[in-house]
């Protein structure tokens, strides 16, 4: 274990509290905005005290509000990319790199040398001498990361490091952000609110909400048993909460979802994807057991599926082809029966 | 309104014996004078000026507005005014600390050249205060916290990043308080006097050669016009926001 945190922060209207142990590994802190993730951040930084609690890392205390215990920003080795990459606008970007190098006591000669062979390891080195603004957003965000790892930090704390860059250029610049941060050492922290990136680039996903842990696990755990309406909402799951009894799930917010489990009672989480969820104008005779009638609220067309949003007595999303959609003639208002086989329902302890 | 002096001074200018009239002894006294103790005196607004400003855009105590204000204060009173103040302040004999001062150190600030430079720095620092204090409350903060990320202490943060984000409005901040310091003359006059050589500036020799030397004077006052012009022109991108 490199990272081991409990900390309290009180910040306007958030109240962070995470306790948090971070190995050899990348971890992605996921969440909506205001969830705390990038106060966090600046908190393991040093950029921002704690109230309570502590960080320490390689078992060095870094903040202990109990011993007072506070090392300063400038004499921890982190290394931090920032959202929109804050590269010092006048100095070129070889000096940026060095920038870290140079204020840690190396001689010019040499940071200018490692500044080199960073550049080299991010593609740029032939960008030395360009200043910042003439970057392009990739080019910038490698710049970035080469300035945060060439002093070779025990804890890499990236924030929302994608979220600056337009999509045409994300997929590839995911995969090189993958192949750096697999290839750095220590413990590395990806803030993210992106599931995709999440599930890309961390071998572990952390979901923050409302200054508090909501799950934790792989992206593809938590993506099967989302423990959050943000979470289920984020991986596109229709989700639950409920009562379990005898293979009938009382949902909180009125209605009944029959599943196949029968072992599971009490208080549980239902989800199920909108792809199980078949529709049609009147009710089917096959051996859906669930089916509720209810009125179509909205219709989404995505490239090869429309997403319909059905509103009755459980309202749920169905995702069905264009086809079908013209079929049906699904459109706000019309009446549907929307049916859900047992078996396509996840059900598990809240 | 604005045009027509400038015309006149112009056209009243003997070109031709310029640089004759501006060597005699009245104008070159005023002329090294003035660039001694303006430059003294925007040193002065820099050394105390800058930590002002810090504080200002920077702190967070109670009276900071009252500070702001009295700090602007030399901006807006008549200079005559702010002479009058330093006389009482500063006044050998019948100054609040300036007979301590005068027995303590033997230092005497009116009709003295250290005189003059205190009281252009008085009106001048303002121009610095205010113009650094803007600039630092642009400077995004975020900047100093990347710094300290990557391993710099807060005097290097300062010197390579906060300096340099902060360099425009410093230049600025100084040019203008440099032309303020060096057009002084209410102040100067009503605390330093107008001795010669010791404390008549330009804008002071102006307005006495006015009546004995109409060609020197006229002659000192397009230097100072030159000059004003030159900080005008190189803060124009700044003013008047062209070309950014």
């Amino acid at each position: 274990m490199i990272l081991d945190c409990s900390i309290r922060r009180r910040l306007g209207a958030l109240d962070l509290a995470v306790d948090l142990t971070v190995g050899e590994e990348v971890v992605a802190i996921l969440g909506p905005n205001g969830a705390g993730k990038t106060t966090l951040l600046r908190v393991l930084a040093g950029l921002e005290p704690i109230d309570d609690g502590h960080v320490s890392v390689d078992g060095t205390p870094w903040d202990d509000a109990d011993d007072d215990v506070f090392v300063p920003p400038a004499q921890r080795p982190v290394g931090m990319v920032f959202q929109d990459y804050l590269l010092f606008p006048f100095m070129t970007v070889r000096e940026n790199i060095a920038f870290p190098v140079r204020s840690r006591g190396v001689k010019k000669r040499e940071a200018r040398a490692r500044a080199d062979s960073w550049l080299a390891r991010v593609d740029l080195a032939d960008r030395a001498d360009a200043k910042p603004g003439e970057l392009s957003g990739g080019q910038a965000q490698r710049v970035a990361l080469a300035r945060a790892l060439v002093s070779e930090p025990r804890l890499l704390l990236l924030d929302e490091p994608l979220a600056a860059l337009d999509a045409g250029a994300r997929i590839e610049i995911r995969r090189e952000l993958r192949r750096h941060l697999a290839e750095a050492p220590g413990a590395r922290l990806i803030v993210t609110h992106d599931a995709v990136d999440a599930s890309v680039l961390a071998d572990r996903v952390v979901v923050l909400e409302d200054g508090r842990v909501a799950q934790e696990g792989t992206m593809a755990d938590i993506a099967r048993h989302p423990r959050s309406e943000y979470v289920a909402d984020l991986v596109g799951l229709n989700f639950f909460r409920g009562t379990a009894h005898d293979g009938t799930v009382t949902l909180d917010g009125g209605g009944d979802i029959v599943v196949a489990d029968h072992n599971v009672t009490g208080a549980v989480y239902v989800a199920f994807h909108p792809r199980a969820v078949a529709l049609s104008l009147r009710a089917p005779e096959g051996s859906a057991r669930n089916r509720w009638s209810g009125a179509v609220t909205d219709v989404d067309t995505h490239a090869d599926r429309v997403r319909v949003g059905v509103h009755g007595p459980v309202p749920l999303a169905a995702e069905v082809t264009p086809e079908a959609a013209r079929e049906l003639s699904l459109s706000p208002g019309r009446q549907v029966v929307a049916s859900v086989k047992a078996t396509e329902v996840r059900v598990y302890p809240a | 309104m604005f045009v027509l002096p400038l015309v006149g001074l112009l056209w009243k200018a003997a070109w031709s014996s310029l640089w004759d009239d501006l060597k005699t002894p009245a104008a070159r006294d005023a002329l090294r004078l003035s660039l001694e103790c303006s430059l003294w005196s925007t040193a002065l607004a820099v050394i105390l000026g800058v930590p002002l400003a810090w504080v200002l855009a920077r702190g967070t105590f109670p009276g900071r507005p009252l500070v702001r204000a009295l700090v602007l204060l030399p901006m807006v009173i008549p200079p005559v005014v702010g002479g009058v103040a330093l006389l009482y302040a500063f006044g050998r004999s019948n100054g609040l600390v300036g007979p301590w001062l005068y027995d303590t150190f033997g230092l005497q600030l009116t009709f003295s050249k250290t005189g003059v430079i205190l009281a252009e720095t008085f009106v001048a620092m303002p121009f610095l205060v205010i113009t650094v204090e803007g600039g630092l409350r642009s400077i995004d903060t975020r900047y100093e916290d990347a710094a300290a990320t990557l391993g710099a202490g807060r005097f290097t943060t300062f010197r390579r990043v906060t300096l340099r984000l902060l360099a425009p409005s410093l230049i600025a901040g100084i040019a203008l308080a440099w032309a303020r310091a060096l057009g002084e003359f209410g102040a100067t006059i009503t605390f330093a006097g107008n001795i010669q050589g010791r404390t008549q500036t330009t804008p002071l020799a102006v307005y006495l050669l006015l009546e004995t030397q109409p060609a020197a004077a006229i002659a000192l006052s397009l230097v100072l016009l030159a000059v004003s012009i030159v900080v005008l022109v190189s803060l124009r991108d700044r003013w008047f926001g062209i070309g950014r």
